[in-house]
């Protein structure tokens, strides 16, 4: 199996602010808005360079988004910053007429999502965003895995002209996608080829899958890793392709089984090539307050919980 | 513009709104019919806008956005009568594969429908986002929002108040269609807005009141208005008005704020309007 070097440590939020660091200084059309969490975000550094084009709106996110909605007449480009948990259950009718069916130019960027948010609990570790999200028409939903990409993912969404909604988190994690990747929308990245079984993640339980694969190939077996940043829409003929060869998958998630990436590649599997899947995701219950890494081992989010899964579904074929 | 010619249209805009509902079998009469001096007004007298060749962008015009969604008839009305689409499109409102949607949306590319609005108290935030961006664009147009006064029972309509207000958003005429009634009974019944200019005064905003089927005061009011735009704080403009409005049987109640009349009431109705412009 491939090697992956550690390129560094980071957390994927400071990929975000300094992606959107460079588009300030790259278009003049992006504007920031956020609902009273600037550090938390790292939008604090676009904040100080181009306060013109900052919006301090206070924790009122309804007003936000529609504000966002509103400044893209007139040719704007806003991202509004918040937790994921604000950014989409808080709001979820305002981007859903105001973004989402008015097709408006709205970039939602949404920190914290998941359980790695950690000792704040539950009220604040929404597992359900990604569901929400692509279930709305119009909306490009993406995840990406690491700093680096969610950096390149900021930028690349200035250039699509809709709504997108962008997840990524809080802790300190593992750098692998080299600094001058390319990012494209709606490509999963093949990140390993294997025989045995597909592994498709995305976020933070990409390198969970990588370090998985590693000690799977210790032991024989031989796994494709797919990097699925982008979930909606979903790259079908990665999915197809791999599970061709393969004849089982493995989905990746921190997220609720319902409704995230595990059910969008099980809907294109049924529908083309009915294949064994396990799913490693939160099944239907709330997190609670614990470190990240605590909470990951409890809720069955480790590399350990993907290798179980992969040897359950190997058996299955 | 002449008042007469502004009342002729109005006249013609209530018989499109009475047509409209009636042949759609469904529809919000009431408060369309209350808005109808105010919007003609708007379109025909106070907005600078381009009705030939609508752009999304709107650099350059006045943009007006409709936050009480479910008052579509007037406003489709209006706009077709100021030239944003052929007025006999009015006839295919809320019927299927229709641009003139039960509520306003830009899904189907109707001209002069820059947002989506019918789930209540958006429109105030829309119309501040789109305020900023004329302000980042050097643009001195106005935006113009209209809302219900059971729709500031929301409270985004509050976090957009308070926003504008301590954000010096001064590009904004928000006007209140305030006809005291909603679908449940009379606003002051179901949850009363106590002292609304006072709480509007509260939150930072200049207060304007007019009535809101006197043409000549709806003029000067919002002539008013527009000399108090640019100097440091929203407007809102309070217009008291009469659900359903010019037809008796609808008057005094909030039974037509979303009924549509029958084949008797719809004849009626039209026998009390004026056809000025043509029915379409």
């Amino acid at each position: 199996m491939k090697q992956f070097e550690i390129l560094g440590k980071k957390d994927t939020r400071s990929g975000f602010g300094e992606g959107l660091l460079e588009l300030g200084r790259t278009n003049p059309d992006v504007v920031g808005l956020c609902a009273d969490l600037t550090g938390s975000l790292k939008m604090d550094a676009f904040q100080k360079e181009f306060s013109e084009r900052f919006f301090q709106v206070g924790i009122a996110e309804a007003n936000m988004i529609g504000m966002a909605a509103g400044m893209t007449i007139g040719g704007k480009i806003p991202y509004t910053g918040t937790f994921a948990n604000f950014s989409t259950g808080r709001v979820y009718d305002q981007i859903r007429q105001s973004v989402a069916y008015s097709k408006k130019n709205v970039k939602i960027c949404a920190s914290h999502a998941g359980l790695t948010l950690g000792e704040d609990g539950a009220t604040h570790q929404i597992l359900e965003d990604i569901g929400m999200m692509r279930m709305l028409p119009n909306m490009t939903v993406i995840v990406p895995a690491d700093f680096n990409q969610t950096k390149q993912a900021t930028i690349a969404i200035s250039k699509l002209d809709g709504p997108v909604y962008l997840r990524f988190g809080r802790p300190v994690v593992p750098i692998f996608v080299q600094p001058d990747a390319d990012f494209v929308i709606g490509k999963a990245d093949v990140l390993s080829e294997g025989t045995d079984v597909t592994i498709i993640a995305c976020g933070h339980l990409v390198w969970k899958s990588i370090e998985a694969a590693t000690e799977l190939a210790k032991q024989g077996i031989s796994a494709e890793i797919i990097n699925m940043h982008t979930i909606k829409p979903l790259d079908e003929k990665a999915i197809l392709d791999s599970v061709r060869k393969t004849r089982c998958v493995v989905t990746a998630e921190e997220h609720m089984l319902n409704g995230g990436l595990g059910e969008a590649v099980s809907q294109v599997l049924t529908r083309h090539l009915p294949t064994p899947q396990e799913y490693v995701g939160v099944n239907d219950t709330f997190g609670e307050s614990g470190t990240p890494d605590e909470l990951m081992t409890k809720y069955g989010l480790d590399a350990i919980d993907v290798i179980n899964a992969v040897k359950r579904v190997i058996q299955r074929k | 513009m002449e008042i007469q010619q502004l009342t002729a249209i109005a006249s013609q805009v209530r018989r499109d709104i009475l047509r409209m509902v009636s042949g759609a079998n469904s529809g919000h009469p009431g408060g369309s019919l209350g808005c109808a001096d105010f919007l003609t007004v708007l379109y025909f007298e106070m907005m600078h806008h381009n009705s030939d060749s609508f752009s999304m962008d709107g650099k350059g015009e006045d943009l007006f956005f409709l936050s009480n969604g479910h008052i579509s008839p007037v406003w489709y009305s209006v706009l077709a009568r100021s030239g944003y689409f052929p007025a006999d499109e009015l006839g295919t409102f809320r019927k299927l594969n229709t641009r003139l949607q039960g509520h306003p949306s830009t899904d189907k590319k109707l001209p002069g429908v820059r947002m989506a609005s019918g789930s209540l108290g958006q429109g105030l935030s829309v119309a501040i986002g789109a305020a900023q961006t004329k302000k980042m664009n050097n643009d001195p147009s106005t935006v113009y929002t209209l809302h219900g006064d059971g729709e500031l029972q929301e409270g985004q309509i509050w976090e957009a108040a308070m926003y504008a207000a301590a954000n010096k958003v001064d590009n904004v005429i928000a006007t209140i269609d305030y006809n005291g009634r909603q679908i449940d009974g009379d606003v002051d019944e179901v949850l009363s807005l106590g002292n609304l200019a006072q709480k509007w005064q509260a939150f930072g905003w200049e207060v304007l009141e007019m009535d809101g089927h006197n043409i000549p005061e709806i003029v000067e009011t919002m002539n008013k208005a527009k000399k108090m735009l640019q100097n440091g704080k929203p407007i809102v403009i309070i217009m008291k008005t009469e659900m359903g409005q010019g037809v008796d049987f609808m008057m005094g109640s909030h039974k037509w704020h979303g009924v549509a009349p029958n084949a008797e009431q719809l004849a009626n109705a039209l026998g009390q309007l004026e056809e000025t412009l043509g029915d379409y």
